[in-house]
């Protein structure tokens, strides 16, 4: 028996329950931010809102967001935007594992290595041609799995395909930010 | 009363009419146009079927001509399916627009502007692509470039000077994109999820495959996931003997980007999940080829080169600057039904049946996506859900009282 510890029948079942179902699928999720100092924030996430209802992660976890020193700044913490490589990566890795345990394929070991490739003349205004954000992303994939090499690439290919940060960073999303 | 009311006298609803005329049971086709009339007057000029002439038959009539292996134009479609409508005498009335089917009793009321119709079972052969499908965000592509679906375009002649954005890499969108740009326009070509094949493999077309492996022959309620595969878009096809693949494409000069997802401020958006479709478009069409090996019991035959994907695709596009004057939306068909007064569409617009058999008692479908087959949609394809879903129909009409 394949155990690559996802719940496949239970994700499947969500999926045929929740066609009959729009209202219920809709979730918020939620960071709350708090500046302290300089280019440095706390930043906690612990209440989400799905399924109709609110809920509570088991625990509250919380993420210190600063600078490097190359930046003049006192790095108490990742810089936000590699924040986005953590949830890319997590999000593919999550991808690859339940993909597999639906194909029946027994998973060793998942390896991913993500580069950002950011060019930082954008965000301090120093070339009004260069964007703000990645120029582009790279993801490399070490998977060691009983399957063929095509397999395995059609896992990494199908967890893209189904990927939320993957999605959210390759397609527009409309963000509002306002004054409360 | 009458038995039956068949919509639509396309192959759908002739192959309809050639199996209720075997079972005696009165009948009568209304046809809003003429016969195969979307052939007639919904295809761009060089279009030609992508299933080979050999392929194409309707029940009791095959393709006589000097050209099997080649592909019909719509000239020549039009004609073989008038060819057949004379043949099975089917009981046409054309020019007679259905404006409204709805409950009457135990049967339906069908109006049309000619007058009413009274019958026991209706069936539904208007087709899958009743009308082009252009997203929302269309709204805001601003006004000095020009729009225009597959049903309005014809030839490059009639697009306006200067470069052509094409929404969409399927049959249709490929086949136009090289058309285009051979004709020496600019060509950018927007591409989400896409499904590859080769025109021939191992020496035989990639449909003389499908079809002979069984793959074609794949029952709906055999399929795997039925809502995927009836919303899968056409394989990137035409009907030239050419492959016409994104590969093809990129080297007669088009530009690929990511599927076309916004537009903000005058400017298109693309997704930067380009590399990604085609990833997945040339493992799910090397599996197809493994899979025709392993029918055909040994050996194998050629793969292809992966789709290229440029190095840095194109993410945004200021459609004001004059670099892109037309846009094509080859972003698919779908039914039309606004004039169906029962409760079987669901909320997306499609027709709630179970294999052609619509979920109002007397009510029946053919002709649209995997309706009982994989093959449903081709012509070749009707012929057995057509025997079928009739064979259902007159069940139907021995069981309920008159």
């Amino acid at each position: 028996m394949t155990d690559n510890g996802v719940n496949v029948a239970a994700l499947l079942e969500a999926r045929e329950a929740l066609k009959g179902a729009p209202e219920a699928a809709q979730f918020t999720w939620r960071a709350s931010s708090t500046w302290q100092n300089g280019v440095h924030s706390t930043v906690s996430v612990k209440n989400y809102f799905g399924l109709g209802e609110e809920h509570e992660h088991k625990t509250e976890s919380v993420f210190q967001a600063d600078h490097p020193e190359v930046f003049a700044a006192d790095d108490n913490g990742i810089t936000p935007i590699e924040y986005l490589l953590v949830g890319l990566a997590s999000c593919l890795s999550a991808g690859v594992a339940s993909v597999a345990q639906n194909r029946g394929i027994q998973l060793r070991s998942v390896e991913s290595v993500v580069e950002g490739k950011h060019d930082i003349r954008g965000i301090l205004g120093a070339d009004s041609d260069v964007r703000n954000g990645f120029s582009d992303i790279k993801v490399t994939f070490t998977i060691d799995a009983d399957a063929s090499r095509q397999e395995i690439e059609a896992l990494v290919a199908q967890s893209q395909k189904r990927s939320a940060v993957f999605d959210a960073l390759t397609n527009p999303t409309d963000v509002v930010v306002e004054v409360a | 009363m009458i038995a039956t009311v068949v919509i639509g006298a396309g192959q759908a609803g002739l192959a309809a009419s050639h199996f209720l005329t075997a079972r005696s049971i009165d009948h009568v086709v209304l046809e809003r146009g003429e016969v195969a009339n979307s052939w007639r007057h919904e295809r761009w000029n060089s279009l030609r079927l992508l299933t080979p002439s050999w392929q194409t038959r309707l029940p009791g009539l095959r393709y006589d001509g000097t050209d099997p292996d080649g592909y019909m134009t719509a000239p020549e479609v039009t004609e073989f399916i008038e060819r057949f409508a004379k043949v099975c005498g089917a009981p046409v009335r054309t020019g007679v627009h259905v404006t409204s089917v709805r409950r009457d009793g135990d049967g339906y009321l069908v109006r049309t502007a000619e007058g009413d119709l009274r019958s026991r079972t209706v069936v539904v052969a208007t087709g899958a692509c009743s009308r082009p499908a252009v997203p929302a965000f269309a709204a805001g592509v601003p006004a000095p470039v020009v729009m225009i679906t597959p049903f309005q375009y014809r030839d490059p002649g009639q697009v306006p000077d200067g470069g052509v954005l094409i929404a969409g890499a399927s049959a249709t969108g490929v086949q136009l994109a090289a058309e285009l740009a051979r004709a020496g326009r600019r060509v950018m070509l927007a591409v989400g999820e896409h499904v590859r094949l080769p025109r021939a493999y191992r020496g035989r077309d990639v449909l003389w495959w499908m079809a002979e492996s069984g793959v074609w022959d794949q029952r709906y309620d055999e399929v795997d996931d039925l809502d995927r595969a009836r919303r899968l878009p056409s394989p990137q096809l035409s009907g030239t003997g050419e492959t016409l693949d994104l590969n093809a494409l990129t080297a007669l000069g088009v530009e690929l980007t990511g599927r076309w997802a916004a537009v903000r401020d005058g400017h298109a958006l693309f997704s930067g999940g380009l590399r990604n479709v085609c990833a997945l478009a040339d493992l799910k069409m090397e599996r197809l080829l493994d899979t025709f090996d392993e029918w055909a019991g040994g050996g194998s035959g050629e793969r292809f080169e992966p789709t290229r994907v440029p190095a840095a695709p194109r993410l945004r596009l200021d459609l004001t600057s004059g670099e892109i004057r037309t846009v094509i939306w080859a972003t698919g068909f779908r039914p039309s039904y606004d004039w169906l007064d029962v409760p079987v569409v669901d909320a997306k617009g499609r027709l709630d049946h179970d294999g052609g058999v619509v979920a109002s008692p007397g009510m029946y479908a053919l002709g649209l996506p995997v309706l009982r087959r994989r093959k449903s949609t081709f012509i070749y394809g009707i012929e057995d859900d057509a025997r079928e879903v009739i064979d259902h129909l007159a069940g139907y009409l021995d069981s309920v009282p008159r």
